[in-house]
């Protein structure tokens, strides 16, 4: 089942040319979309058939998001394509836009048609600027073949999609910070309700979904939702990008179904660097508790799965850690992250934030007291499920799965003042 | 309605309430930094987490809506945990140096803490330090002690109108700045001392000058402009320590302008004349009350014999008290004069015989916010009535169309739908044009758009302000308002000038029976002059004419609180108290009277006016003076229905004469905001501002080419006898052959009208 | 204040917005501001404010709040490197050593003769070509070993 959706192409040369997409079957489904005028309802129900749940990681069911959007609104509406990737761990958004643009440019399409979106914008990582501009030229492309803008297809529909870059603030990522950031002020989440799609973009009813998401739009739409579920397992529909990254022999993206052992996955990936022993996965970006290597080579990569271990499988960003990692210093840097990237709107995450890191930072600095960990953990219970936006809960939450599983290095440290390892 | 229970209370809402709205009006308190009623929900501060039935996470009480059937408990386990928890969070940055802070004593976070803080922090790394910036003469930053509420910040945008305050930087380096420490320039920037929860924004005339305990709270009225803004004076020692805002929905909501809020500073000014004094052979000297009102009433008393009462005039302040007013005019017509008259600024009388009653508002504040559409002829909006520019601001943003007819284009921080900005000469007939397009002939493009405009609206008005009631050609440009309004089924009104326009005219503080207008004494000067807190030289549209007149004079009696130029004119200086001295009424522009009491004993050996003037009457021997309080006065002065007498329809019969056009340059003599009354312009920290600082001769750049100026360049303006040397200064939105050079302040005092025709030469 | 070419594409990225929504480019013209003149003085954000028609103060919390924007003056080269978890587990901080010893100067310095700026990173969302560096906000270096910071040193003129 690999590479089945979405990287299905990117062996060719310059897969990322419409010419190129368009030999292996690109833009057919915005074409059968368009000359069968196609239903919107219709779409949205082979989007809820496939259970497509959202790949930016909160896994929430696309088709049910679609369904939200009011129909009967007079006014303008907007398709929002999330692609400001940033957290430690995520990359595969960065692959599908530098490989793979026109399929995310289709997926927008019908989109925009399934919704009634006036236009659409994707919102791009301003750190991965090659894919930005190649974005930019892919639209181009697309506008230049009357796949795009006015009078699309010759079917008489008009829709644009513009880029919009990010310029450093992981907060970003989350939907409404997204959308004050194109409405040009400084990225701070938005109180909801309400949700976007009443109030979203300018104040309009907008829809908000990751690249990975839309990317997967054209095949459900071509080949049904029922064959997209297929690939992976039942409530954990489709293919999914896995993004490996850390001590691996071959990190990179793996494209594969849901449900696939983490195994396997670590085998594609290369295996443990130097043959060394697994001591921890991340398995979905830096947000989620960690888990530890013997628990996790019994888990398959699908949302129950890692759920039931206690973790997230969030974005599907694993990191891999090897025995020579010391625990303490790998949660000062992700503290430190949290700290450097809160948008300094509520008070929990802004002032919670630095104080995390500063204790964490003094224990890995040999200046911990014993008290110390009793206080993180009520410092990071303080913040949790106290905050606008969920930054603050991905602040806490590797505190708390670090100590939860790891306290004893944490112990060691503020007692030998040096790492266990 | 929704039933809810909050605390176990049962309460009945409406839809779209929020819980903190609900709490509140339940006596529910419910602890909050960010959240306040008149700015939008930020939910940052996160300080009012409440928990509610079925969720498991505690909620914003402020950004969370009720909905039926909705348990809230705020003080429950769950509730108080993270409330206690955001309360740690807000302390460990901030320092817990409350003794050595200004806000000590009226701090949110300090009353907060006490509830929801513990003995010690658990928090042992190092604070956080946030620079201090300096945004200018009003307001004190101590910047460490924000806890990034973004009142301020919402408040410039939402209420203010102009973005001034941001939140820079991110996470902890957020911090609350104007831009590269700009000053902050809105006319209501005080207001954030007040929104700001914790000692980051502070007055800075008020800066350590006392604590908020040691001083006592009294209610008052402002003085100033002609909203009437409720006000709580805090005084100690009998001093005027501060002046803070008194909740009042109809009127000033829970805002004040800048200059209701800092005048204070004028009243302790060095300036204060505190003992009457008597010119002696050229000289001035100190002298007893006695004798200082034994010379005024035996010199009245002998111009009165020798030359006739009607030699006898009195010109009065519209910022005086109704009270004095009423004495005076009743002083002035006990000696059989009725020459009286309090509209210093007003160069045409000609609707005068055609006036039916007080003219005002024409209806309430409140219904401001309502409008759907208003024009506005001749007024600089923001500076002349910020409060009420602020209501009309609101409006717009709801949709309202605001018009405008007016000499100058400044930036009303709102959209205009339509605007004919013209020469001061130009505008009854840009006037005429609207009237024509509500009457079907034929009329330029904007005028139609305006009537179009009048004419959609629902609720919609035509207003006169500041600028048209100081225009030569009032009268006309009255008329045509009038006929625009009938004719566009819209309420017609008068932004009053000053804090007792309307009040001057209850208390007949007007000319009657054949008496002389404020134009008139001074066209055909009197040998005597009584006046009552007037500043001739800045106070009056023709300053040259007005000292021309009173040195001339044989006797002028000057009732002040300061001495100014009085020295120059007057014969005898008769100390009153200001606002804050006496007891007294002021009728706002919507017709609502308003009385105060003294909040300090009077300075020196100042008293009450209307207690000069009751002692005046009595050593004239005029009978009807013996009044033991001001309320008696009152009584007197306010008989009847009020709004009966309130009225801004001329009568039909009343044809309006036109006045004198200009040729050549017209000026544009607005009055500048804080030098427009005697408090004001000795207010040393708005002084400091730029709003206040030394006129420019303004012109466009076709103007200024014509006259062979350049921007920055030093010219000389001239009118009649008078000329000052100022600088040149550009701005294309004013019309052409037009001389913005505002009034009110020192260095144009030797100039003439403040609409006449005015001559620019190149300096030197 | 800004080049005609500059002021080019503000307008090309104005008209990806509706009409009166142009505070929607206010990153972009900022960072083609910054691009035509190294970094973003306060006139600059200024200018760009006036230009958008937005508040100046508005503008400069979008300048501050992400940090891809340069408000002091940088070297010719700004190479800012990601010490984030993922780019530490795969050799960052090696590569950080070595640039710093390289070049003499620590993160947030600028080298004497003006030609380099080293800064910190957070995640740049490239975590599989961990660890990676990124010269003037545009050209990301992947797999940063020392030999690899070398070469790339060598590439900058």
């Amino acid at each position: 089942m690999a590479n089945e959706v979405i990287f299905h192409s990117i062996h060719l040369p310059e897969s990322w040319k419409l010419e190129n997409y368009l030999k292996v079957g690109g833009y057919d489904a915005l074409k059968k979309v368009l000359a069968e005028k196609m239903a919107p309802d219709a779409i949205i129900e082979q989007v809820k058939a496939s259970v497509l749940r959202g790949r930016g990681g909160a896994g929430f069911p696309t088709g049910l998001k679609w369904s939200f959007m009011p129909k009967n609104y007079s006014g303008d509406k907007y398709l929002v394509c999330n692609s400001d990737e940033g957290e430690p761990g995520t990359f595969k958004d960065r692959d599908i836009i530098r490989l793979n643009p026109h399929q995310l440019i289709e997926g927008m399409i019908i989109g925009g048609y399934t919704l009634g979106a006036k236009a659409g914008y994707n919102y791009i990582h301003g750190e991965i600027w090659e894919c930005y501009e190649r974005f930019e030229a892919a639209l181009d492309e697309a506008r230049a073949a009357g796949l795009l803008g006015k009078n699309i297809l010759g079917s008489g529909w008009d829709f644009d999609i513009h880029a919009h870059h990010g310029y450093g603030a992981y907060v970003c990522g989350e939907e409404t910070a997204l959308l004050e950031s194109i409405e040009g002020k400084k990225g701070q989440p938005r109180f909801k309700p309400p949700f976007p799609a009443s109030f979203g973009l300018y104040g309009k009813p907008t829809t908000i979904n990751n690249t990975e998401t839309l990317a997967s739009i054209p095949y459900i739409v071509k080949h049904g939702g029922q064959k997209f579920l297929e690939l992976g397992i039942p409530n954990n529909g489709g293919t999914k990008i896995f993004s490996v990254s850390g001590h691996v022999n071959n990190p990179g993206n793996f494209e594969i179904g849901m449900g696939t052992p983490f195994s396997e996955l670590l085998k594609m990936a290369g295996g443990v660097k130097n043959g060394r022993k697994l001591k921890a996965v991340i398995p979905g970006g830096s947000s989620v508790p960690v888990v530890p290597g013997e628990i996790m080579m019994d888990l398959t990569m699908d949302y129950d799965s890692i759920a039931k271990a206690g973790s997230y499988l969030g974005a599907g960003s694993v990191i891999v850690m090897d025995d020579t990692v010391c625990m303490v210093k790998a949660l000062e840097r992700l503290s430190y992250f949290y700290f450097e990237e809160s948008c300094g709107q509520c008070t929990p995450c802004r002032e919670g934030t630095g104080w995390l890191y500063r204790v964490i930072h003094r224990i890995e600095h040999g200046l911990g007291k014993p008290e110390d960990l009793d206080l993180l953990e009520s410092v990071a219970g303080n913040i949790m499920g106290r905050t606008i936006c969920a930054l603050g809960d991905a602040a806490a939450m590797p505190v708390q799965g670090m100590l939860k599983h790891y306290r004893n290095e944490f112990e060691y440290h503020i007692q030998h003042k040096k790492c266990m390892v | 309605m929704l039933n809810i229970e909050i605390d176990g209370k049962q309460l009945t809402v409406e839809p779209g309430t929020s819980i903190i709205d609900a709490a509140d009006a339940a006596g529910i308190y419910i602890p909050r930094f960010c959240y306040h009623k008149k700015l939008s929900v930020a939910a940052n501060c996160r300080m009012c987490l409440v928990q509610v039935e079925k969720v498991p996470k505690p909620l914003p009480a402020c950004a969370t809506l009720v909905t039926d059937g909705m348990k809230v408990m705020t003080r429950s386990e769950i509730a108080i945990k993270a409330q206690k928890a955001v309360m740690e969070f807000l302390l460990i940055n901030h320092p817990l140096d409350c003794p050595i802070c200004d806000q000590g004593g009226e701090c949110d976070l300090q009353d907060l803490a006490v509830g929801y803080g513990t003995g010690a922090s658990r928090y042992t790394e190092e604070k956080r330090v946030v620079f201090n910036k300096n945004i200018g003469p009003l307001i004190t930053t101590d910047m460490t002690r924000c806890i990034n509420c973004t009142r301020c910040v919402r408040f410039g945008q939402e209420i203010g109108g102009m973005m001034e305050m941001g939140q820079t930087g991110r996470g902890e380096h957020a911090e609350i700045t104007t831009f590269v420490e700009r000053s902050i320039n809105s006319e209501l920037s005080g207001n954030i001392i007040d929104l700001c929860p914790v000692g980051a924004l502070t007055s800075k005339p008020f800066r350590y000058s006392a604590r908020a305990w040691e001083l006592t709270a009294r209610p008052s009225v402002s003085p100033h402009d002609g909203l009437g803004a409720n006000l709580t004076v805090q005084t100690r020692s009998n001093q005027v320590m501060r002046v803070l805002p008194r909740d009042n929905e109809d009127i000033n909501e829970c805002w004040l302008s800048d200059k209701d809020r800092f005048a204070y500073e004028g009243l302790n000014s060095a300036d204060r004349l505190q003992h009457p004094m008597i010119k002696r052979d050229g000289a001035w000297h100190e002298c007893s009350w006695q004798e200082a009102l034994d010379f005024a009433a035996t010199q009245l008393k002998r111009i009165r014999d020798e030359q006739g009462e009607e030699q006898i005039a009195a010109l009065a302040s519209p910022h005086a008290t109704l009270e004095e007013l009423y004495l005076l005019q009743k002083l002035v017509r006990g000696i059989g004069s009725n020459n009286i008259d309090h509209r210093l600024r007003q160069p045409d009388f000609s609707a005068d015989a055609g006036l039916q009653g007080a003219p005002w508002l024409g209806m309430s504040i409140a219904d401001l916010s309502q409008l759907n559409s208003v024009l506005v002829v001749g007024s600089t909006l923001r500076a002349d009535h910020p409060l009420i520019a602020m209501r009309l601001r609101q409006a717009a943003k709801r949709g309202a169309q605001l018009n405008l007819i007016n000499p100058v284009d400044d930036d009303l921080l709102c959209p205009v739908a339509n605007k004919s900005i013209v020469a001061p000469d130009a505008m009854v007939a840009a006037l005429d044009q609207v009237r024509r397009a509500l009457a079907g002939e034929s009329a330029d493009v904007t005028a139609q758009a305006i009537a179009a405009s009048l004419k959609g609206g629902e609720r919609k008005a035509v207003l006169l302000g500041n600028l048209a009631q100081h225009h030569p050609r009032y009268a006309e440009l009255h008329a045509l308002a009038q006929q625009i309004a009938e004719l566009a089924g819209a309420q017609f009104g008068f932004l009053g000038e000053a804090s007792n326009s309307v009040g001057a005219y209850l208390a007949g503080a007007v000319p009657s029976d054949g008496g002389m207008n404020a134009a008139q004494m001074l066209d055909d000067p009197r040998r005597a002059y009584i006046l009552l807190g007037v500043e001739a030289e800045l106070d009056s549209y023709n300053p040259g004419k007005t000292l021309a007149a009173l040195q001339a004079a044989q006797l002028v009696v000057s009732l002040c609180a300061y001495k100014g130029k009085a020295p120059d004119y007057a014969h005898v200086l008769l100390p009153v108290a200001p606002f804050t001295e006496t007891s007294g009424t002021f009728v706002n522009t919507e017709g609502r009277a308003q009385s105060f009491n003294a909040v300090v004993k009077p300075l020196g050996e100042a008293r009450p006016a209307w207690k000069v003037l009751r002692v005046l009457g009595n050593l004239m021997e005029l009978a009807g003076f013996d009044y033991d309080s001001s309320e008696q006065v009152q009584a007197e002065a306010l008989t009847g229905d009020l709004s009966a007498k309130l009225n801004n329809r001329l009568k039909a019969s009343a044809t309006a004469t036109a006045g004198l056009s200009v040729n050549g340059l017209q000026r544009i003599g607005e009055v500048s905001a804080y030098h427009a009354d005697a408090i004001v312009r000795r207010a040393a920290s708005l002084q400091k501002t730029a709003a206040a600082a030394i006129p420019g001769a303004w012109m466009n750049g076709e103007t200024l080419a014509k006259v062979g100026a350049t921007e920055g360049m030093d010219i000389t303006v001239r009118q009649g006898e008078g000329h000052a040397v100022l600088k040149a200064m550009r701005d294309d939105r004013l019309p052409a052959s037009c001389v913005r050079l505002a009034a009110g302040h020192p260095a144009t005092t030797m100039l003439g009208g403040l609409m006449d025709e005015i001559v620019v030469e190149r300096a030197g | 204040m800004l080049s005609t070419e500059s002021l080019k594409k503000i307008d090309r990225e104005i008209a990806k917005y509706p009409a009166g929504q142009q505070q929607s480019a206010v990153m972009s013209a900022l960072r083609i501001a910054q691009d035509e003149k190294g970094w973003l003085a306060p006139e600059t954000i200024e200018f760009v404010a006036e230009y958008l028609g937005m508040a100046p103060i508005a503008a400069h919390e979008v300048a501050t709040f992400y940090n891809m924007y340069n408000l002091q003056p940088v070297g010719k080269y700004k190479i800012t490197v990601c010490t984030n978890l993922p780019c530490t587990l795969m050799g960052a901080e090696s590569a950080v050593e070595h640039l710093k010893r390289k070049l003499g100067i620590g993160f947030g310095e600028t080298t004497p003769d003006g030609k380099f700026t080293l800064k910190e990173g957070e995640c740049f969302g490239s975590c599989g070509d961990g660890p990676v560096a990124l010269v003037n906000n545009v050209r990301l270096c992947a797999k940063l070993t020392p030999d690899e910071a070398d070469r790339i040193l060598a590439g900058l003129e």
